[in-house]
């Protein structure tokens, strides 16, 4: 295999793989946001505005994961 | 086929200076919004019209906002992170106009936006308290933790940065892989997904801004936080519907 080849099935695998892990982490903060609401729909304003940023700081980790996907694609130090 | 994100072409070049793409849209952007606030704010009337309406919306929701992030007065960090939410809100959504790249698409940008709340977050930590009382909240819970939150305050900025460049350049390229494989008309739902990524985006920008700071300014121990605090966690009934 070449490097170019090595290189697209590794931006692949990095994505894929750095998917499951936010996704399973998301599900579960936005269950227990959904859990926090049923029961207590007062506090739905303070609920909601740690879940967005909660979810924003667990989504970045698949964002790093497709980062790096983008430099083995189109920065990728050992293509010439 | 598709342009690789990490890239930017010279349209023109300035003198020894090359603008970009992003830079012509970051100023085409600032132009417009300084130009709508300098018209808006010309003629304020006490009963407001109906465009001066949804102007004081805006500014009341973004106060809001920051009250309850920051649980301090909202006053002294309204202009900034009002700016900011604004800035990265129209320019995620000038994507969706034809011929348009959004500037935040580009890590550039972001990256300079991501500096501001670093810079901004160290300078109203020191002007809340003192050189010294800031130096001190690095030593915080115990000294031992000095290298592990300088390191914080730098990957955060990073993060800072990154997640709104993946965010949206991810949605951009996304868009051009579809309209390339597919055709037209095919990429319009992924726009629609776009917009609502975009101002989600423009919101969690500014809410972390707000985290960021506020942690420099009243975190655990802070002088005047103490004093403070209590007035403002009473529960408000206007809090609820926010």
């Amino acid at each position: 295999m070449t490097v170019e080849e090595i290189s697209i099935l590794s931006a692949a695998f990095a994505v894929g793989m750095g998917a499951i892990g936010p996704g399973i982490g998301e599900g579960l903060a936005v269950a227990a946001g959904l859990q926090a609401i049923a029961r207590q729909p007062d506090s739905v304003g303070a609920i909601s505005r740690t879940l967005f940023v909660g979810l924003a700081m667990i989504e970045t980790t698949a964002i790093y994961c497709l980062v790096i996907a983008l430099l083995v694609l189109f920065a990728n130090p050992f293509v010439t | 086929m598709v342009e690789p994100p990490f890239t930017v072409t010279p349209i023109f070049h300035i003198g020894p200076v090359p603008v970009t793409q992003p830079v012509i849209a970051t100023w085409a952007i600032m132009a417009l919004l300084t130009l709508f606030s300098v018209l808006l704010t010309r003629r304020l009337t006490l009963r407001p019209g109906q465009v001066q309406a949804v102007a004081e919306l805006i500014a009341t929701a973004i106060d809001q906002q920051i009250a309850d992030v920051m649980r301090s007065d909202p006053a002294p960090f309204r202009a900034l992170i009002g700016t900011l939410f604004l800035f990265v809100l129209v320019a995620n959504l000038s994507g969706s106009l034809p011929g348009f790249n959004p500037p935040t698409a580009h890590i550039e940008t972001d990256a300079a936006a991501a500096l501001i709340v670093f810079i901004a977050a160290i300078y109203h930590g020191i002007r809340r308290r003192g050189l010294a009382g800031y130096l001190k909240t690095f030593a915080e819970p115990s000294w031992s933790m000095i290298p592990l939150n300088l390191f914080e305050q730098v990957t955060r900025t990073f993060s800072h940065c990154i997640r709104l460049f993946g965010n949206v350049m991810s949605g951009v390229f996304v868009i051009g892989i579809a309209l390339s494989l597919a055709g037209l008309l095919v990429p319009i739902p992924l726009m629609a997904l776009d917009l609502l990524t975009g101002v989600v985006q423009a919101y969690i920008f500014a809410i972390l801004a707000c985290v960021f700071i506020g942690a420099a300014v009243d975190g655990e121990g802070g002088s005047d936080a103490a004093g403070k605090a209590p007035s403002l966690q009473q529960p408000s009934p206007a809090r609820s519907n926010s």
